[in-house]
């Protein structure tokens, strides 16, 4: 009885010093320098509020820590959907004045897997900038860091909260160099083929409500002048 | 004992990493494709959205007047936003099952170029970012172009017609008419799919 007791508290004991090991390891995570930031292209940057109260739209299944905006949206409780994030929102450019309109649609990835830390989103926003275009983001995102220092924290304080200063990329892909594939779709964006990353900044969460002081940011490698068609033009 | 105990350690850790390495944490649902061969090659696909019971939402913006739905939503009041429209949908299959979302946004009076454009997401296929003619054929057509495609339609390239299918209408389950989107898409030459 005592060997059996022995093993049991023995695997116990091997399975919680690997999930602490796994928890805590400090070699995994996202890095908050992306490529675009070190490269020498020119960047525009879009911003967005992360905190579901401050969109225009969103929904999800209804049942998800974030609930849906306004009260009498469409759920996405579908077995194809459930899983499934829509988001619009007002974007606004570096200077904090509104810029246009986004829409991200995303959807957990099947290539997620725990023992490389990757809980992967896939993830694609069009982008509607009045005056200048219209634009395609598709990415892939990985909240592995999102939910490790922030969701798992909130759901272990006693306030049901999360505070404190934290700013990450979240785009990992599927660019070579973790960035996100842009497509001009119209305007003077029309041809463009870029690159992007987004990031996400938050300071407070809730467990019951989800993001309570959190922004989005798109980086892209667009210069603020760029006019695509008339570059291809006079080639 | 202790000897038994260390066997427990090493078989936890193990079982552990096995575990972790091994499950897969993401199994999303997966509707049969209802792909249909053409003739001249490449596959045809139809999407539907019965309306109104698919929109998720809608907003249009013309001079002081906007509409939006579901009520409550706020639309931006930008000038800038003027003439621009936007709706969000599910979208079903030829079973009408439903098995994506699909964006359409368009301004008649974009100072940059009217537009009409689709986003379409499957989350367990991809995305297809759609390009529309403004103008319709004589028999209410309108066709489009695929810009960009991503997972399954990544390397994928043709076209797209957007349809209101009136006659669709059915007082029983409320529909009040049918959009019908129907893709042809060829994959590249030397793509080994």
């Amino acid at each position: 009885m005592k060997y059996a007791i022995s093993l049991i508290f023995g695997l116990v004991c091997g399975a919680v010093l690997f999930a602490a090991g796994f928890y805590y390891n400090p070699f995994v995570g996202q890095s908050t320098l992306s490529a675009l930031s070190v490269s020498e292209v020119e960047l525009s940057s879009l911003s967005y509020s992360s905190v579901v109260g401050d969109s225009i739209l969103f929904t999800n299944d209804g049942e998800s820590i974030s609930r849906p905006y306004p009260n009498k949206v469409a759920e996405l409780w579908e077995p194809t959907l459930v899983d499934s994030q829509l988001l619009v929102t007002s974007l606004l450019d570096s200077r904090g004045m509104p810029a246009g309109i986004g829409i991200k649609m995303s959807s957990p990835s099947e290539e997620s897997n725990l023992y490389g830390a990757e809980i992967l989103v896939n993830s694609v926003w069009h982008l509607y900038i009045p005056g200048r275009g219209t634009l395609a983001i598709d990415q892939t995102e990985n909240y592995w860091s999102y939910l490790r220092d922030i969701v798992i924290p909130a759901w272990q304080s006693s306030s049901d909260s999360w505070r404190g200063s934290w700013s990450r990329n979240m785009t990992v892909g599927p660019g070579q160099l973790g960035t996100a594939r842009v497509t001009g779709l119209g305007g003077e964006f029309d041809g463009l083929q870029s690159e992007a990353v987004e990031s996400l900044n938050a300071r407070a969460y809730s467990v019951l409500q989800g993001p309570v002081s959190m922004s989005g940011m798109l980086m892209m490698a667009i210069s603020d002048d760029t006019d695509v068609r008339d570059t291809s033009d006079s080639e | 004992m202790i000897k038994t105990f260390v066997l427990g350690l090493i078989l936890g850790l193990v079982g552990a990493a096995s575990l972790v390495y091994f499950v897969q944490i993401v199994d999303l649902h997966r509707e049969a494709s209802q792909i249909s061969v053409r003739p001249n090659g490449g596959n045809a696909e139809t999407f539907y959205i019965n309306l109104p019971q698919d929109r998720i939402f809608a907003a249009k913006r013309s001079e002081d007047t906007t509409n939006v739905f579901p009520a409550g939503l706020r639309w931006p009041k930008d000038q800038d936003l003027d003439g621009a429209a936007s709706e969000i949908f599910k979208l079903r299959n030829s079973d009408d099952v439903v098995v994506g979302i699909a964006a359409r946004i368009s301004n008649s009076r974009e100072s940059s170029g009217a537009f009409i454009q689709w986003m379409l997401h499957f989350p367990a296929r991809g995305s297809m970012f759609l390009r529309m003619q403004l103008a319709p054929s004589e028999d209410g057509v309108r066709n489009g172009l695929l810009m960009a495609g991503t997972r399954e339609f990544e390397t994928l390239n043709g076209g797209v017609s957007e349809y209101f299918n009136a006659e669709a209408a059915d007082a029983e389950y409320e529909i009040a008419g049918r959009l019908e989107l129907v893709t042809a898409l060829v994959g590249q030459l030397g793509d080994e799919e």
